[in-house]
């Protein structure tokens, strides 16, 4: 079993966990992702890997509240063990010194970028980071962020803190106004991502994305995870989970992200019904 | 007057109309009375060419002997001799094609249905409470088994047995590989294959759970860490598809998600297990072996108001069981044959709305001795389906090859390993079961896997005993 060690609410719905998971931590590299279920009746869910710490043996993760799986995650204390921790899965991220590289966080996001962007400031990149949420209460891991990057731009897009924008509209500003960016790195919602992409495609700048699919097994037995790049299908779990962004077909991707919606939403409402106190961001 | 000769007993099964809507076990098993019948049918012959038939030499006229004189424990122990898993075995194994196919009853008569009697002794085992076997004393080795499936469940019980410290790597968060996520309770009850694990695991053999190896760290590694043999059995978990037009719509799916949704992860009981699945009401399964038949059935007792099988070559190419091929039928799936896919069709908003089919023609047998279907030229037409399930056989994984080296391949991704042995390339390094074979049977990776038990532990005891790798003399 793994041992959750620590918590932080880093917003009503979002939330960190430290996992004690000694062997997925001496292993794990930044841009890999863990599945993980919650309870022996629980569903595999991927989560992509916001940090590690190879000495305490701690993997960290962040999610979102959104499905039934991840509000039943959220009730978890620490002391309390998970079903099932496997990893570290996905191909790493494949950091070197690129000159100048931007990593762009949108939401949730912010997490994965994390470990990326420490990761290329250690490889001796000029890091330029965009980090930004709905709104200030969503947004995290500013600190942080600015401790691994040379120049930091924060957005909310309702101006409630930072600068007033979308993530990729600032990223298109950059690029725009003439610095010179060698790589960039986006994570977060699919359609983030998406624009991301697009925003970097007229200066002709590789952008790499982490694609979130859904997932069964997460190691390459049931093509659930099916994507396609470049007119070939990849499976996002064991080709990816990080792929060029700009051949990604991204309507196909969020097309297939909402095939259980409906399954989904009833799944929520009946674990709300039985545990009331368990409503996202009423703990 | 000569003795009534006692027919081949049948085994009671669930009626079809019935076992269509659920996904208890089909076949019911025998009754002490019609076992005592069929093992009386047994000739018990002196030089029994049954056992020949058999891939791990179950000790076949013995263990029905023991049952005709009632003694069920010595007939489990004589049945456990060679099989770690019988219960398992009496469900899934090919009789027809093996044993079965060996007897000599079967020249004039029926054979002796030895696959029944061999689930009818391990179920009365099962409940009467499993025994510890004659277990070796420790030897100190340690052993590394990746992958509990058949050929790793075999290997690592006959290694604890042998006396030796043996860690059973897992990649997901259950044990027994594709007993678990791929063959449906309806055939193989789940708890059934928990039992035999359990046993398993009695024997002393460590589980490590949630341990993809390749991701973990590599076989090298694990030989450099203090595990003097490894024994890879992952199996062949990749599914293909036809890389035609199509394949990514809402509706597609391999066979593989589809039963791992349904088996291990239990979607057939959504909500009460989380894994969702859905339902087409017309569902199309492309191929015809094993995993077709359990991919359509399993879609009629989700729901599916018509299923059908849709296979390129005819009726008697039919690779799966013949026994799974009339319960299917039975049960009402519906065989297009001489068709194959050319396009999958979608609506607007990405879902599947149908197939577009060509139909085929045999032409002379290809290198699997079978008649080559051909294409015939303007014959395409469509079928109406709303979920496309693709069940065309599997490959092995390569994840547990990551970072390792000095393990050959062929270019069919299945390592390269002396069948009698299971040695590969690599010193120190034995495989087995699908990961070798390709795509085959559960008992066949089981008899690989006790093979390589019993050349790891001759190995183990005598490391100098002949050069590691000799080339296998090519087939005659």
């Amino acid at each position: 079993m793994y041992r959750i060690v620590a918590r932080e609410d880093l917003a009503p719905v979002t939330k960190l966990f430290v996992v004690e998971a000694p062997e997925v931590a001496r292993k794990a590299e930044p841009g890999q992702f863990v599945i993980v279920v919650v309870g022996e009746h629980g569903e595999r869910i991927p989560l992509t890997i916001a940090d590690f710490d190879r000495q305490a043996g701690t993997v960290t993760i962040i999610f979102q509240e959104v499905g039934k799986t991840t509000r039943w995650l959220g009730t978890k204390k620490p002391g309390e063990e998970l079903f099932a921790f496997t990893g570290p899965l996905g191909i790493p991220s494949e950091i070197e010194n690129y000159g100048t590289v931007m990593c762009v966080g949108g939401g949730v996001g912010i997490a994965p970028i994390y470990p990326i962007a420490r990761a290329l400031k250690e490889a001796g990149n000029w890091v330029i980071s965009v980090i930004g949420a709905r709104n200030k209460d969503l947004l995290f891991w500013e600190e942080r962020m600015r401790s691994v990057s040379d120049e930091l731009v924060v957005t909310t897009d309702d101006g409630s803190y930072g600068r007033q924008a979308l993530v990729p509209n600032a990223e298109k500003e950059i690029l725009a106004s003439g610095v010179h960016v060698d790589r960039i790195w986006a994570i977060g919602p699919a359609i983030m991502m998406k624009f991301a992409a697009l925003a970097s495609q007229p200066f002709g700048v590789k952008t790499l994305v982490s694609l979130n699919t859904i997932m069964v097994d997460g190691t390459g037995m049931c093509g659930a995870c099916r994507v396609e790049v470049a007119g070939k299908t990849r499976f996002v779990c064991v080709d990816g989970p990080e792929f060029d962004g700009h051949e990604v077909n991204w309507d196909l991707l969020m097309a297939r992200q909402r095939i259980y919606l409906d399954e989904e939403k009833r799944a929520a409402a009946l674990f709300e019904d039985q545990c009331p106190s368990c409503r996202s961001g009423s703990h | 007057m000569a003795k009534e000769k006692t027919p081949r007993q049948e085994m009671p099964r669930q009626a079809p109309q019935v076992r269509r809507h659920n996904f208890d076990e089909v076949a019911l098993g025998y009754s002490l009375e019609t076992a005592l019948a069929e093992a009386g049918r047994c000739l018990q012959c002196k030089k029994p060419s049954c056992v020949a038939g058999c891939p791990v030499q179950v000790r076949i006229p013995e263990f029905i002997g023991a049952l005709r004189n009632q003694d069920f424990r010595a007939a489990a122990d004589l049945l456990k001799d060679k099989n770690n898993l019988p219960a398992i075995c009496g469900r899934v194994c090919p009789q027809e094609t093996q044993c079965e196919a060996q007897c000599i009853l079967g020249r004039k008569d029926k054979p002796v249905a030895i696959g029944r009697l061999e689930r009818f002794v391990a179920d009365w085992e099962r409940r009467a409470g499993v025994q510890m076997p004659q277990m070796a004393p420790a030897t100190g080795h340690r052993v590394a088994v990746i992958g509990a499936g058949p050929a790793g469940l075999t290997c690592a019980a006959d290694l604890a047995r042998f006396g030796h410290a043996v860690t059973l790597f897992e990649a997901l968060h259950a044990p027994g590989g594709v007993l678990m996520y791929g063959i449906p309770e309806f055939r193989l009850p789940k708890d059934i294959v928990q039992a035999e694990v359990d046993y398993v695991l009695k024997l002393g053999v460590e589980l490590r759970l949630n341990s993809v190896i390749g991701k973990l760290g590599s076989v090298n590694e694990l030989l450099a860490g203090g595990f003097e043999a490894v024994f890879l059995g992952t199996g062949a978990g990749l599914p293909m598809f036809m890389d035609i037009p199509g394949e990514n719509l809402i509706g597609v799916l391999s066979a593989n998600e589809f039963l791992t949704r349904n088996n291990l992860m239990k979607a057939y009981r959504f909500p009460d297990y989380d894994t969702p699945i859905k339902i087409g009401r017309r569902v199309a399964v492309v191929g015809a072996g094993n995993v077709a038949m359990d991919a359509s059935r399993t879609a009629l007792r989700l729901g599916a108001e018509e299923v059908h099988i849709v296979y390129r070559r005819s009726r008697d190419e039919v690779p799966a069981r013949l026994e799974e091929f009339e319960n299917a039928q039975e049960e009402g799936v519906i065989f297009d044959f001489l068709t194959n896919p050319v396009a999958v069709l979608g609506d607007e908003k990405g879902y599947v709305r149908g197939l577009r089919l060509q139909r085929q023609e045999l032409g002379e047998p290809d290198a699997s001795g079978r008649r080559r279907p051909v294409p015939v030229q303007g014959s395409e037409y469509e079928m109406a389906v709303d979920m496309v399930i693709m069940a065309l056989g599997t490959r092995p994984n390569p994840m547990v090859f990551s970072r390792a080296t000095g393990l050959e391949r062929t270019r069919h991704g299945t390592v390269v390993a002396n069948e009698l042995t299971g040695r590969t390339k690599l010193e120190r390094v034995w495989a087995g079961g699908d990961i070798v074979t390709g795509a085959a049977t559960v008992i066949s990776a089981m008899g690989a896997g006790k093979r390589a038990a019993a050349d790891i532990d001759a190995y183990l005891r005598d490391p100098g005993a002949g050069p590691w790798w000799v080339e296998p003399k090519p087939a005659e």
